[in-house]
Parts: structure tokens; C-alpha cells; sequence
């Protein structure tokens, strides 16, 4: 019975991770949740008797994407905002967030 | 109904979710993050289905792990390309699609 | 209107295709099915030279998809190089100059070459393997790189070319060899299965490192030499 909790417990939080992943506003917000999920699916690895690939999940999935998204969101975002200022003619100074 | 199976379900509504993003989302990150989580939907649909009878089953683990070691690559190339695109027509989601605030959805 | 038509309409085709494949998982968990593989494994698992199952998988029964699959990521790896338009593939602009990086760097980077070790070590009997050990190095060099510290090998040039090709170089020569021996591709020669795989291992290791590393350290974009979409600052 508690194993169907948890297990039912950790699909949904699954698909909500998932959801709000795709759907929040905030592109940052976006990736910090994705990486959450990650995390999640190394916990539903386990859950599925598979060590092998939760290792290389917590390892993959939580620490270089997380990473190599955030270093992206990062650029493209800074990029964006200076872009905006740039068409809407308001030159104030561009924070340096590298 | 065991819990593999319980997770070959939600597999396959990750697969909805992420091809959802996939088709809905404009900005390219987010499509990327979209592809990732219908990968994710695949990799348990592919470990959770075969276990559901016999158990665990170290072949369709072995080859989910290649899986998930050939998508973090095609998501480091992606993230390459985003940016190189990004950096050519500073644009951060496809032609024809509109960019809409803030890359958001809807 | 047209637009929140056009997204009910996907959302609607999205519900529909998750609909039908839990329903195809339901009818084919329903049926027993017949390749009993996992006891085909368990029969020949004392062949194969290792004592856990999911590396004996990957890299003796199957090890035509492991061939493979370090093809794609060389070509991956390849491929974002060739994409990149850092001048140096280290440039001192990306640092993160974060004390507290620095501080953990120190503790960090030799635990994880330690961890990455152990978990190559590991895959013979437990779980761990290449593929782990060598995304925990390539962390480590992520690692490394945010912190600033020098990397020569990953300046375009000799040692990176090796680094890339060497796993599948040498995965693919133990396979040639035993064609070449007159046995099927990919098939070790018995008794040398242990010390075959063990090898393959540690260059796979190596190389699924590089890639992913080379993969990060290609991703950034000078925006120095393009003045139009610099800061207008």
C-alpha cells in the first residue's frame, strides 16, 4: 500500500514537474524545474529496480543538463532583454551576468 | 497492474506532454526541454513495459542507458545550434512561428 | 481566436496520441509474449565475463549498439566543434568568479576523478560503468572549466582529435580483430573477454567524456566579434 503511494505519489509529481516545465513563464524557471524532473526520473529509475540508469540520470540528467541549459538560458536571455531595450530605444546599462 | 506498468503509463503521458510542447512552444529552448521530457516518456515506456511480467530486465536497461547518453549529446548539439542560430538572426525561435512574449506559452 | 483554436486543436491531437499509446502498452502488457530474453541473459551470463548484467549487455552482447551509439557521439562531438565560434575553446570571459566555487573547486574536482574511477571499476559487478563514469568526468571538467582552470587538451589540436576518436578507434579494432580471426564481429575470444572489456571500457570512458565536455566548451558564442548584436553599451 505505501509502495503505491509513493509510486503513485512520484508519477504525478512526474507529470506536474513535466507540465510546469513547459508551461511557466519564465524561461529560468523553466530549466530549474526540467531539472527537477531529472532528479524525479533517477527516484522513478530506482523505484524501477534500475541502478544503472538512475546513476547515470543523477549524474546526466541533473547535473550536466542542468548546466549546459542554464549557461544557455543565461545568454539568450541577456541577449533578449538587450535586444528589447535596443527596439524600444531605452539605453540603460545592460547588467554583465556572466 | 504493477507499478512498471503504472510507470509505462505515465511514460506515455509524458510523451503527450512533451510532443504538446514540441509542436505548441515557440521558443527553441523550450522546444528542446519538450524533447528531452518526450525521451524521458520513451525511456520509461521502454524499461517499465518489459518489466511489467518478468521483472527486472537488464537489456532494455542497457539500452536506455545508451539512450539517455546519445540525448544529452543531441541536447549539448542542440543547445550549440540554438545559440549559433541565435547569434545569426537573433532570434530565439523558428521562422514563420511568432515570437511570442517572452517565449512563453499560449 | 485562431491561434487559441490552433491550440486546442493540438492539445486535443496531443490527448489523443497519449490515449492511444497507453492504450497499445495496456494490450501488450495484457499479453505474456514469448522471448523470455532476461533468461537467456541469466543462462549466459558466465560467458560474458562480468557478473553484472546490464554491462555484460552492453559491451558483449549487444556491444554492436554500444559501437554505435560512441559513433554518434564522436559524430555529435565533431560536429559542435566544428560549430564553434569561440577562438579559443577556453576563453577567460566565461569564468565564474564565485569564491565559493573556487573553494569547493579544491575538494570537488579530485573526489569526482576518485568517483569516476570507482564507478568504471564498479560496472564489473555492480552498478556503474562507462557511461556513468564517464558523464561524472566530464562534470568534473565542466567543473573545472567554470572555475577558469587551463585545459590544453581541449584546444583544437592533437590530443583532442585522440581523446574523441579513442573509444570508438579502439572498440572498433577489438571487433575487426576478431573478424579478421576468422569469429563474428564483436565476438571476444573466449577467456579474453574480461581483460577485452575492461580496455573498452576505460577508453569508452575517456572518450564519452571528451565528447560531452568538448559538446559544453563549444556551446558559448564570442559576441565580441559581431559589434550589431553586442551590448549597446
Amino acid at each position: 500500500m505505501t509502495d503505491w503511494l509513493l509510486d503513485g505519489l512520484l508519477v504525478f509529481a512526474l507529470l506536474a514537474t513535466a507540465a510546469s516545465a513547459l508551461l511557466s513563464r519564465d524561461l529560468f524557471r523553466a530549466v530549474v524545474v526540467f531539472i527537477a524532473f531529472g532528479l524525479l526520473m533517477a527516484v522513478a529509475w530506482v523505484r524501477l529496480q534500475a541502478p544503472d540508469i538512475a546513476l547515470a540520470e543523477a549524474a546526466i540528467g541533473a547535473g550536466l543538463t542542468g548546466v549546459l541549459l542554464l549557461d544557455a538560458v543565461s545568454h539568450l536571455g541577456n541577449k533578449r532583454q538587450t535586444a528589447l531595450r535596443q527596439t524600444r530605444g531605452s539605453h540603460r546599462q545592460g547588467s554583465d551576468q556572466s | 497492474m504493477t507499478p512498471s506498468l503504472l510507470y509505462a503509463m505515465a511514460g506515455a503521458v509524458l510523451c503527450g506532454i512533451g510532443l504538446f510542447g514540441l509542436l505548441r512552444l515557440s521558443h527553441l529552448l523550450r522546444k528542446l526541454l519538450a524533447f528531452n521530457i518526450m525521451g524521458s516518456g520513451v525511456f520509461l515506456i521502454m524499461v517499465g513495459l518489459p518489466q511489467h511480467h518478468v521483472g527486472p530486465d537488464p537489456v532494455p536497461q542497457a539500452l536506455v542507458l545508451t539512450g539517455i547518453v546519445v540525448a544529452i549529446a543531441a541536447t549539448a548539439l542542440a543547445v550549440v545550434l540554438i545559440r549559433r542560430y541565435y547569434h545569426q538572426s537573433g532570434m530565439a525561435s523558428l521562422e514563420g512561428e511568432a515570437d511570442s512574449r517572452e517565449g512563453g506559452p499560449l | 481566436m485562431i491561434r487559441a483554436l490552433r491550440t486546442c486543436f493540438i492539445a486535443l491531437a496531443c490527448i489523443a496520441f497519449s490515449a492511444v499509446l497507453g492504450a497499445s502498452i495496456w494490450v501488450i502488457a495484457g499479453d505474456p509474449g514469448q522471448g523470455n530474453l532476461s533468461q537467456l541473459l541469466s543462462e549466459n551470463m558466465s560467458r560474458s565475463g562480468v557478473e553484472h548484467p546490464v554491462t555484460a549487455v552492453l559491451l558483449n552482447f549487444r556491444s554492436y549498439d554500444t559501437l554505435l551509439e560512441i559513433g554518434v557521439l564522436v559524430i555529435a562531438g565533431i560536429a559542435g566543434i566544428s560549430m564553434s565560434k569561440t577562438t579559443s575553446l577556453e576563453d577567460p570571459e566565461l569564468r565564474t568568479s564565485d569564491p565559493l566555487l573556487y573553494a569547493l573547486q579544491r575538494w570537488f574536482i579530485p573526489l569526482m576523478l576518485v568517483l569516476a574511477g570507482y564507478l568504471l571499476w564498479a560496472g564489473a559487478d555492480r552498478p556503474g560503468g562507462a557511461f556513468q563514469a564517464g558523464a561524472v568526468l566530464a562534470a568534473t571538467g565542466v567543473l573545472m572549466r567554470l572555475g577558469g582552470i587551463p585545459m590544453e587538451f581541449l584546444r583544437p589540436g592533437l590530443l583532442l582529435r585522440l581523446g574523441l576518436a579513442l573509444g570508438f578507434s579502439v572498440f572498433l579494432l577489438a571487433a575487426v580483430v576478431s573478424v579478421i580471426g576468422g569469429d563474428a564481429f564483436l565476438a571476444y575470444p573466449p577467456g579474453m573477454a574480461k581483460p577485452l572489456i575492461l580496455v573498452i571500457e576505460s577508453v569508452l570512458t575517456l572518450s564519452i567524456a571528451m565528447v560531452l565536455l568538448a559538446l559544453f566548451v563549444s556551446a558559448p558564442v564570442n559576441d565580441a566579434e559581431d559589434p550589431e548584436e553586442g551590448d549597446p553599451s
